[in-house]
């Protein structure tokens, strides 16, 4: 005769509580793993399917992701030139929120090498990829952009022709790829009152020297546009992207480059592990906390029920041990309500948590070994939990029947 | 009270003796009390309240060792003082049955499953226990409420179900303290005269504390305690 069945049938409305309880905690701490694991995921997201080899990033920086990096546009050609490289591309990649249909609109704005990369490498889910140099974009659902749809970026405004999922940056938002022209159009978009102060400004400057002073045409150049002034250097993107040739090694290559001393070179790992070990890390932290702190209340949670349960059955139990009952019969009893509880909160956890988590706002990603992981930890909290519950049945006399 | 010459008593305790506290709080319970009862045999206990009465039938019972004196179940010595000579957890399963005043049912088992558990822990198979345990509400009147919850039940059928319970394992001993407490005359006679049925057909001896001096007809021999020291009583004309 199982006992727990028994006395959890009779209690069925209190152990039903008792088990949504426990499996709504359960969720909570499954849904951190896979927050972190989707922290991860998007983190990593675009590194691993951008498809380079290696990073050059500025000098001495651990950019373009970890920190801010510059370099200059034309490091794409001198990449290109270095033996073992297949292909250069420029990166350029920032974050902008803007007002759209009345609503704030986060995009991390992704420069593509157009005409080498059109986002052909993108997996779309609907449209294509782009065809022209300019005012085209392939937006992240999670943007909830239409197809054929018109957004105001700046002076111009971009047609949506592809729509990708699950493309977002290492802080949550969707990704929006253009041209890296249109991308840097976008990004250093200035209002005209701003340029026009810049203008005045560099005459300014330019009137303050002699040079300016003895060449008058010098004066009217620099109040005229920044790209009509060949000693102003163009705009610099966040980084050069290289795939290495078939066959080439790519720390060779890496180690050519790294001689220049104005750039530092990463692998794909590298970069990988520098997104994980800086920006990663401490939500991993925190989010690890925060999964212990929820572990040990649930347990204390569990126990504390397990402990009331038992005794609200000291009597019963005191009956058990009068008529005989051994230890393990009672301590069985107590074991398996609060295995059964901890199962049953488990299963409820990941059944909750499948309708619950894509309606996240951030990516959760649950993975088997995590699940493998909270099973264990939910069995030990389980038989931890029932502990007092078992100790305090040990100590019950079967003389208390009589009082 | 004596033994059948074939058999050991059923039970025998030897100048039981029980100390609570000690120096100015030392309080004696129970003063050398000594009886034998053979199998079959029904023994009512008598007293006022605070005589001694449970402090012996919880020590008979092996739940509340003595201070000193012998307690020996079935010729088998049990207790010498406060020192267990057998695993006493073990020893009640198999040879002692109880009842109270309340029948102290457990309330998430039904009548059957409440006899049954009684057989289960003393490792009989679940459905040979179940199977007894039905016989056992039979021969007690109380089996078309077998798959009632205690809850369901009214007190006599309760206290029905809790004497099928001290007998599941067809102990040598039943204790049963004021059984009837809580139940009409009627149907406390009717439960005193089980026990006196049960005793005959069974061989079961029981010892029987009460306060109910109108059934003492059913008993074969009536005891009486008072400060703790245990005497035949006249109340039924069959004192020893």
């Amino acid at each position: 005769m199982n006992l727990a069945a028994k006395d959890i049938r009779h209690n069925f409305g209190r152990f039903a509580l008792t088990t949504v309880g426990i499996g709504l905690l359960l969720m909570i701490v499954m849904g951190m793993g896979g927050i972190y694991r989707g922290l991860i995921r998007e983190a990593t997201l675009l590194v691993d399917r951008i498809g380079a080899d290696l990073w050059v990033v500025q000098g001495d920086t651990r950019g373009p992701f970890a920190e801010i990096s510059r370099v200059p546009a034309n490091l794409e050609d001198r990449a290109r030139a270095v033996p073992g490289v297949a292909s250069a591309r420029r990166f350029v990649s920032h974050t902008i929120q803007r007002e759209h249909r009345g609503k704030p609109l986060r995009i991390v704005v992704q420069g593509l090498s157009w005409p080498e990369d059109r986002g052909d490498w993108i997996p779309l889910v609907a449209g294509r990829a782009l065809h022209q140099a300019h005012y085209e974009m392939i937006a992240d659902r999670s943007l909830k952009l239409e197809l054929g749809e018109k957004v105001q970026l700046g002076k111009d405004v971009y047609e949506v022709v592809g729509l990708t999922s699950g493309m977002v940056g290492s802080g949550g938002d969707g990704l929006g790829f253009f041209t890296a022209r249109d991308a840097q159009s976008i990004q250093f978009d200035l209002p005209g009152e701003a340029l026009r102060l810049e203008r005045q400004s560099r005459r300014a400057r330019v009137a303050n020297v002699d040079l300016g002073q003895t060449q008058p045409l010098l004066l009217e150049r620099a109040v005229g546009s920044a790209r009509g002034i060949p000693a102003l250097a163009p705009a610099q993107v966040s980084a050069v992207m290289l795939t290495v040739q078939p066959g080439a090694d790519a720390a060779q290559v890496a180690a050519t480059i790294e001689m220049w001393p104005d750039v530092t070179v990463y692998s794909k790992q590298q970069q990988v592990d520098l997104l994980l070990s800086g920006m990663v890390d401490k939500a991993r932290r925190q989010l690890g906390l925060f999964r212990v702190l929820l572990i040990i209340i649930s347990t204390i949670i569990l126990a504390l029920i397990i402990y009331t349960l038992t005794l609200d059955k000291i009597h019963d139990i005191a009956m058990l041990k009068l008529m005989g009952a051994r230890n393990r019969v009672i301590a069985s009893l107590i074991l398996q309500q609060a295995l059964l509880i901890g199962a049953l909160g488990y299963a409820l956890a990941y059944w909750l948590g499948t309708f619950a988590f894509p309606k996240f706002p951030r990516l959760v990603v649950i993975e088997t070994p995590d699940l493998i992981q909270l099973a264990v930890i939910v069995f030990g909290i389980s038989v931890l939990a029932s502990m007092i519950g078992i100790a305090k049945a040990m100590r019950v006399e079967p003389n208390k029947v009589l009082s | 009270m004596t033994a059948n010459a074939n058999h050991p008593p059923a039970v025998e305790a030897i100048g039981l003796t029980k100390i609570y506290g000690s120096g100015n709080t030392e309080v004696v319970a129970m003063k050398d009390v000594s009886v034998k009862l053979s199998r079959g045999e029904v023994v009512a206990l008598l007293g006022p309240s605070g005589a001694g009465k449970s402090t012996f039938l919880t020590a008979v019972g092996l739940i509340n060792p003595p201070t000193s004196g012998r307690i020996v179940i079935g010729g088998e010595a049990v207790m010498e003082g406060e020192r267990a000579l057998v695993d006493l957890r073990a020893f009640r399963r198999q040879h002692l049955g109880f009842v109270f005043q309340k029948a102290n049912l457990i309330p998430f088992l039904n009548a059957v499953e409440n006899v049954a558990v009684a057989m289960e822990i003393n490792d009989v198979a679940p459905r040979a226990a179940r199977q007894r345990a039905m016989e056992l509400l039979d021969y007690l009147g109380v089996a078309e409420r077998a798959n009632n919850l205690p809850d369901a039940l009214s007190g006599g059928q309760q206290q029905r179900v809790a004497v099928a319970r001290a007998l599941a394992n067809q102990p040598s001993l039943i204790l049963a303290d004021e059984p009837t407490a809580a139940l009409d005359s009627h149907r406390g006679r009717q439960v005193m005269e089980l026990f006196r049925k049960v005793a005959h057909e069974r061989g079961s001896a029981v010892i029987v504390v009460t306060h109910d001096h109108r059934s003492l007809d059913v008993f074969d021999r009536t005891y009486e305690m008072e400060d703790g020291k245990l005497r035949a009583s006249l109340h039924d004309g069959h004192a020893v």
